[in-house]
């Protein structure tokens, strides 16, 4: 069975970029290409841009699916009024740079949880955790509202928690403590 | 002569007739059929089924008047990579001729399957009225009809079991079609509505389903609000196989013991499908179900892999497991290691043009379901990453491997961490998998894989192949090797004139061969069709059709489909379609 490793590999990669540390294949051009430039066959795997032209029909997945797929994602969002997401910083403590989510994507406090698990998993020891039922992790998230306060995640409704959270902080739960206390 | 075969005149033909039914395949009745002119006249007399792989191989009045007492036929159209838009639209396959000789020689049929077709409300008509005892209507992956044209086969049909549309695309005209079906009507076992997506009448549904006692399969559509759906679930509590649409829930806490309770109740469920938009939070309310399930498919925008895993670890005797890459790796480790029983496994691409950020599904995941899973048959996995070692130890853990189809979705992939081609993995899928019957390879490959294919895949019967292969010789390969090909799709690939013609022959043993954007000649064609006369070869030309005589022979051809038939070449190709 395959080893692990990777998970408490060092990785020189942005928290929450693709786990595997060589991902070469994505710009590599086929060194092993023989054939004699046939204008014919469509070339599309050397190209490393964003925004790369998409191949006909490739991957093959049906258009059915696609649409349906597509179809979904424009209906979650279409029930959003605003167009423009809601962008908020979190930081993480110890981390040494912060990132920045759009609450507007996730539906609700689960969801934003394994977003930031995995954004962050890199930084923490004992893994903000992705594993099931590991619910006894070290941190805790916790946001700025609107009134400058800082509030434990999870206490309001979502909805009431997006309109007023300004930023988010993921701090130890030694810390946390005090926070509930406080309450 | 006829003393020569006394022996067959030794039984009436009822005995004949009786012993044919025990042959399990077509293929088997056609050797039969062979042996001498009684027993072709008994076998093609008590036929039922028919299958009808290519709707272009055989006049539709030819198969009716050969075997007249059939009562269920499957017809299939358009060639596979229609699904991904590689052939034009309007290209043929219309279903029309075959319901207008069905509906004349075969007034008993009870079962018609199309797929891949193009079914007008015309066609739909005809059908509900010309079969009496017409029992099951399946379309697969059709077009060219609407609501209307299934509001006259429920209004008409007062015997069917089931009406199975899956992944058509239907033109919605007709709001309660659903209510077409009289008041009398109770006869339905199967109700596939899941493409549909017009608003669907919930009390006419409801109604409907309490008076169909038998019902066992009930694929909805967007049901959008949970209420309905415990109701619906509450009306039919002796179904075994259920799709909930797309399950949409922000709702009240009541709701979700509500579920629970509805699912609860489904004691004999085992197939459970659906697009499950109501978040984490309510899919709980399934887990009383998870352990009677046997097939699971399950398209799901935000379930994430720890939900996700809750869910299929409660899914012990699962045997079919269809999943967004949203699982994951760690989700593909919990079904490993809960799912003993899994046989068939899809993984299919959340962001297949690779906009958002990459989930985390490697190769890992595939190897820990191959080595968790030992009865694992089919695969079909998209990734971003494969190595070879990954493969060869696939290959090692599910000898009975049946069908293998990945896709690397980067064109071109190496093996990740060698950067070599990936060419002795799927070399070592082919050779350890005896029993491999359908393989779709991608990846960076050269020849050599082709060479192993051909040498090794002796059962395989379609192959998928694109962006893969140096030259005309991995053709060859394929073309020469591969004694039980049927069906041959290639795109992207720098194969051409040689290999056809050197192989012309082997095409006729085969159902068919499509390839796009490779390098083939319209000299090459003309020369194929010259030489194998029971061969359409058919191009197709988007720019606009015209005479093909005044073409070079130097010409490129982009697209090109050859079938074996004995109709001829179809007369109802449109104009970018044209058979030399």
């Amino acid at each position: 069975m395959a080893s692990y490793v990777e998970d408490t590999e060092l990785r020189l990669g942005l928290p929450g970029s693709d786990a595997p540390a060589a991902r070469g294949s994505k710009r590599s051009l086929p060194d092993q290409d023989d054939e004699a430039g046939d204008e014919s066959c469509c070339r599309n795997g050397g190209s490393a841009s964003a925004a790369k032209a998409q191949v006909v029909g490739w991957p093959p997945i049906r258009t059915y699916r696609k649409n349906s797929f597509q179809a979904m994602k424009t209906e979650t969002t279409t029930v959003e009024p605003e167009a423009s997401g809601l962008y908020v910083k979190v930081s993480m403590d110890g981390a040494p740079y912060l990132r920045k989510i759009d609450l507007k994507v996730y539906k609700g406090y689960m969801e934003l949880k394994e977003a930031l698990d995995s954004m962050f998993k890199c930084f923490s020891q004992g893994e903000l955790s992705r594993k099931e039922g590991c619910n006894g992790s070290e941190y805790v998230i916790s946001y700025e509202d609107k009134d400058g306060d800082l509030m434990l995640v999870g206490d309001v409704p979502w909805d009431m928690f997006t309109s007023s959270c300004k930023r988010l902080r993921i701090m130890k739960e030694s810390e946390a403590r005090g926070l509930e206390f406080r309450q | 002569m006829d003393r020569a075969f006394s022996w067959v005149a030794a039984f009436p033909d009822e005995v004949w007739e009786h012993t044919f039914s025990f042959l399990p395949t077509d293929a088997d009745r056609n050797a039969v059929a062979l042996v001498c002119r009684s027993w072709h006249r008994i076998e093609r007399l008590s036929r039922r089924k028919i299958f009808v792989g290519n709707c272009y191989a055989v006049e539709p009045a030819a198969a009716v008047r050969r075997f007249p007492e059939v009562r269920a036929a499957t017809i299939k159209g358009k060639p596979h990579f229609a699904d991904f838009n590689l052939t034009i639209t309007d290209w043929g396959g219309g279903a029309g001729r075959w319901i207008q000789s069905m509906a004349k020689g075969w007034p008993l049929l009870e079962e018609l399957r199309l797929k891949r077709m193009v079914v007008s409300d015309d066609c739909l008509e005809i059908a509900a009225r010309s079969f009496k005892n017409f029992r099951v209507l399946s379309l697969a992956s059709c077009e060219g009809f609407s609501t209307a044209g299934l509001a006259s086969v429920a209004a008409n049909c007062r015997n069917l079991k089931a009406l199975d549309l899956h992944e058509n695309e239907v033109e919605e005209n007709c709001i309660n079609w659903i209510s077409h079906f009289p008041e009398s009507f109770t006869s339905l076992v199967t109700l596939n509505i899941a493409c549909l997506d017009g608003e669907m009448n919930v009390s006419i549904l409801e109604r409907l389903i309490s008076r169909c006692p038998n019902l066992k399969t009930l694929r909805l559509n967007h049901v959008t609000p949970l209420e309905k759906l415990v109701g619906l679930l509450h009306r039919a509590p002796q179904l075994v196989d259920l799709g909930i649409g797309m399950l949409i829930g922000e709702g009240h806490p009541g709701l979700f013991s509500k579920l629970e309770s509805a699912f609860a109740h489904l004691k004999h469920l085992k197939n459970l499908s659906g697009i499950w938009e109501a978040g984490p939070l309510y899919l709980p309310a399934i887990y009383s179900i998870c352990e009677g399930l046997t097939a699971l498919h399950l398209c799901d925008s935000s379930i994430q892999t720890p939900e996700l895993s809750k869910v299929v670890s409660r899914c012990k005797n699962l045997q079919q497991l269809w999943a967004m890459d949203l699982i994951e790796d760690d989700g593909l480790i919990a079904v490993a290691s809960s799912c003993k029983l899994l046989r068939e496994l899809r993984i299919f691409p959340s962001d297949p043009h690779g906009l958002a950020q990459p989930v985390y599904l490697t190769q890992y995941g595939l190897l820990a379901v191959s080595s968790g899973c030992v009865m694992l048959e089919s695969v079909l996995y998209f990734c971003r990453q494969m190595t070879n070692s990954a493969l060869l130890a696939i290959a090692n853990n599910c000898p009975n491997l049946t069908c293998f189809r990945l896709c690397i979705i980067e064109p071109y992939t190496p093996d990740y961490i060698t950067q070599e081609p990936l060419d002795a993995g799927f070399g070592a899928i082919v050779e350890l998998c005896k029993d491999l019957r359908r393989l779709s390879i991608s990846g960076l490959l050269t020849d050599r894989v082709f060479k192993t294919i051909g040498a090794s895949a002796n059962r395989l019967e379609m192959l998928s192949v694109a962006f893969a292969g140096d030259t005309d010789a991995g053709l060859h390969y394929i073309l020469s090797g591969c004694k039980k090909l049927r069906k041959l799709e290639i795109r992207d690939c720098p194969f051409g004139d040689k290999a056809l013609l050197d192989n012309a022959d082997k095409l006729e043993a085969m159902r068919s061969l499509w390839m796009s954007s490779c390098s083939v000649t319209l000299g090459a064609c003309r020369l194929l069709a010259k030489k194998m006369p029971r061969l359409n070869v058919e191009v197709i030309d988007e720019n606009g059709g015209g005479s093909l005589e005044s073409w070079p022979d130097d010409c490129h051809v982009e697209k090109l489909y050859i079938y074996r038939t004995i109709a001829g070449p179809r007369t109802d190709a449109p104009p970018f379609v044209l058979t030399v």
